[in-house]
């Protein structure tokens, strides 16, 4: 099979670098919100977005060719609403009204507030049936478009998830892609402590689903990974993005008490300067 | 008498009257509704049969998705099919859809703005024999408090067979509440019926001077309070009984027009009195006309098993309670 070249990769590490920092700085004018797990994803919504994978137009949202993505997990949305920015949804200054009284940017993604926002998103666990529902809606309308759900870990708690999944292998929807962020923390604690997730890829395969396990902070694995599931498989497929939570800034690496927590003025300028001067620390292969 | 303009069944005070439920006439009139409009799909979660959904199923078997018993499932997917443009109807329980998934109902349907029609099966104590754990009598309170979502309780199988095709034209968002258990025919093909609007099925004889009893009823129970109104009538007792199917939104004008003309009012639903179809009234005639309003309704408890007749008898919902508390309030 022909490997698909990715020749825009150190623009795509630029990229993420730039949206960590725009997190940081959303998160502290915001005074409220996430930080963990938004920084730690930050390469699969980079790959998704501008790896080539997703067909979008921010000029023309509604367009109905495009690939739907679903944001399962809403308290990712500093890290959505910057990637929107990136996309041409929104002007960049806009990213600091988040969760201000008026702003398009409400606390948790909602559809009729900003434009490339697919659903309504917040209480996790529910994210991946409306994505089953898209991916068998946009089958009997014979369109080719891939769905996208952007999955926590935690959320594999919900029996809801379950049930999607179950679905999902069920009908052998071939046009839907998840990503599971497994970051492995959540809001109690590690999820292994919390409720043991594991032995998450075994699990979605005995569902009828075909999963793939990468380095979550490797731009270029994401994107081989994706590229694979639009054509390959004849079933759902599940990318397991091993990630560490808090990507990038050292005194929150692995600390879950920084799921729900935002940086003080100095935590937030330590965190700016560790990811100013992060280079190296996420890098491609092909360095 | 029974109001002369709505064309209302002229047996339905005779032994002969033809019975049916709410779910029969629903399951049809989805098969009517799958023909008018291609992008009508249904959902079910394992129970085509009993709430008819099995007739769009055979008829249209591409566009029926069969969910299993994953309630909570089957509002997302409802969602996602609606964001694809389909008018997704979804079947269960009223206990099970919109009581295990409401959460999923408020946030992917109603804050998302998917248009999609909620149908609850087997409400209110007509379930009967399998008792309480099947017996939905929180379903109006749980689906009324929802921005996006209108709440209708039709009153017999035609009127069902109206409200789910006027429910996927409608511009939000549609819950329809169906009962198990067979019912008199009270209205006919050519009666109206609009989701906001509620209809006076019995006018008092002396309508232009009324000063009596208005009985705001929905659903199963309208039948009891016609009874009711027909046998007051021969004791020289004038009343007026509206089928109030119309919960959300309420038809204002219709509930004030006969709050002015009455001396209270009596609400009878086969519903939790806290937050069900009498607390809409209450709560709208509180602030633009205060009079005294009677809820006749479960208070505070769960039902039983017994035959559906037994149980109405037995929580005072029956055409003989309610002679009573008419009779009891005139005093």
């Amino acid at each position: 099979m022909k490997t698909k070249k990715i020749d825009n990769l150190k623009k795509l590490e630029q990229v993420s670098q730039e949206i960590r920092e725009e997190i940081i700085r959303m998160l502290l004018e915001a005074k409220s919100g996430h930080c963990a797990g938004p920084l730690g994803a930050v390469e699969q919504y980079v790959a998704l977005y501008f790896g080539g994978i997703l067909k979008y137009n921010s000029q023309n949202p509604d367009w109905p060719e495009r690939d739907r993505v679903i944001v399962s997990n809403g308290h990712y949305a500093p890290l959505l609403y910057a990637i929107l920015a990136h996309a041409g949804y929104l002007p960049l200054e806009e990213l600091k009204t988040l969760r201000k009284l008026g702003s398009r940017l409400q606390g948790h993604p909602h559809r009729l507030s900003l434009p490339g926002i697919e659903t309504s998103s917040g209480p996790v666990g529910e994210g991946l049936s409306q994505a089953v529902g898209m991916a068998l809606g946009l089958k009997m309308a014979g369109l080719k478009s891939q769905v996208y759900c952007l999955m926590g870990d935690g959320e594999h708690d919900c029996g809801n998830t379950w049930e999607a999944v179950m679905l999902a292998g069920k009908h052998q929807l071939d046009n839907l892609t998840v990503i599971i962020d497994r970051n492995n923390i959540q809001i109690d604690g590690f999820t292994e402590k919390v409720m043991p997730l594991e032995p998450l890829k075994e699990k979605y395969e005995a569902f009828n689903w075909k999963v793939l396990e990468v380095d979550g902070h490797n731009l270029e694995e994401l994107i081989r990974a994706l590229d694979k599931t639009k054509s390959i498989f004849v079933k759902p497929v599940a990318i397991i993005a091993n990630t560490i939570p808090g990507k990038g800034v050292d005194f929150m690496e692995w600390e879950y008490q920084w799921h729900g927590k935002v940086p003080d003025s100095k935590e937030a300028e330590e965190a700016l300067r560790q990811l100013r001067t992060m280079k190296g620390k996420i890098q491609s292969e092909l360095d | 008498m029974l109001n002369p303009e709505l064309k209302l069944n002229l047996e339905i005070f005779s032994s002969k009257v033809k019975q049916k439920s709410s779910r029969d006439g629903f399951g049809e009139g989805l098969v009517l509704a799958g023909e008018l409009n291609k992008n009508v799909v249904a959902l079910c979660a394992d129970v085509a049969e009993s709430i008819r959904m099995n007739l769009f199923k055979d008829r249209f078997p591409k566009r029926f998705i069969e969910m299993g018993i994953a309630e909570q499932n089957m509002i997302g997917v409802a969602s996602g099919l609606a964001a694809t443009g389909k008018i997704p109807v979804m079947g269960a329980y009223a206990v099970f859809s919109p009581g295990r998934n409401w959460e999923q109902i408020r946030t992917t349907i109603c804050f998302n703005q998917q248009k999609v029609v909620i149908v609850g099966s087997h409400t209110g104590l007509n379930v009967g024999p399998d008792g309480a754990t099947h017996q939905a009598l929180e379903d109006i309170a749980l689906t009324r408090v929802l921005p996006y979502l209108a709440v209708v309780v039709p009153v017999d199988a035609i009127e069902a067979r109206k409200a789910i095709i006027k429910a996927i034209e409608y511009p939000t968002s549609v819950y329809l509440r169906l009962a198990r258990e067979k019912s008199p025919i009270l209205t006919s093909e050519e009666t109206p019926f609009e989701i906001g609007k509620s209809q006076v099925l019995w006018l008092p004889e002396k309508e232009e001077n009324f000063s009596g009893i208005t009985i705001f009823a929905c659903g199963y129970l309208v039948y009891q309070a016609l009874e009711a109104a027909k046998d007051l009538n021969k004791e020289k007792i004038d009343i007026a009984v509206i089928n109030n199917s119309a919960i959300k939104p309420l038809d204002k004008e219709l509930i004030l027009a006969w709050a002015k003309k009455s001396k209270t009012i009596i609400t009878l639903e086969e519903h939790q009195i806290a937050g069900g179809m009498g607390s809409t009234i209450a709560e709208f005639l509180s602030e633009n006309y205060p009079i005294p309003v009677h809820f006749m309704g479960i208070n505070d408890t769960f039902g039983e098993s017994g035959e559906a007749g037994e149980l109405i008898q037995k929580y005072r919902l029956s055409k003989e309670a309610i002679k009573e508390k008419v009779k009891e309030l005139l005093k």
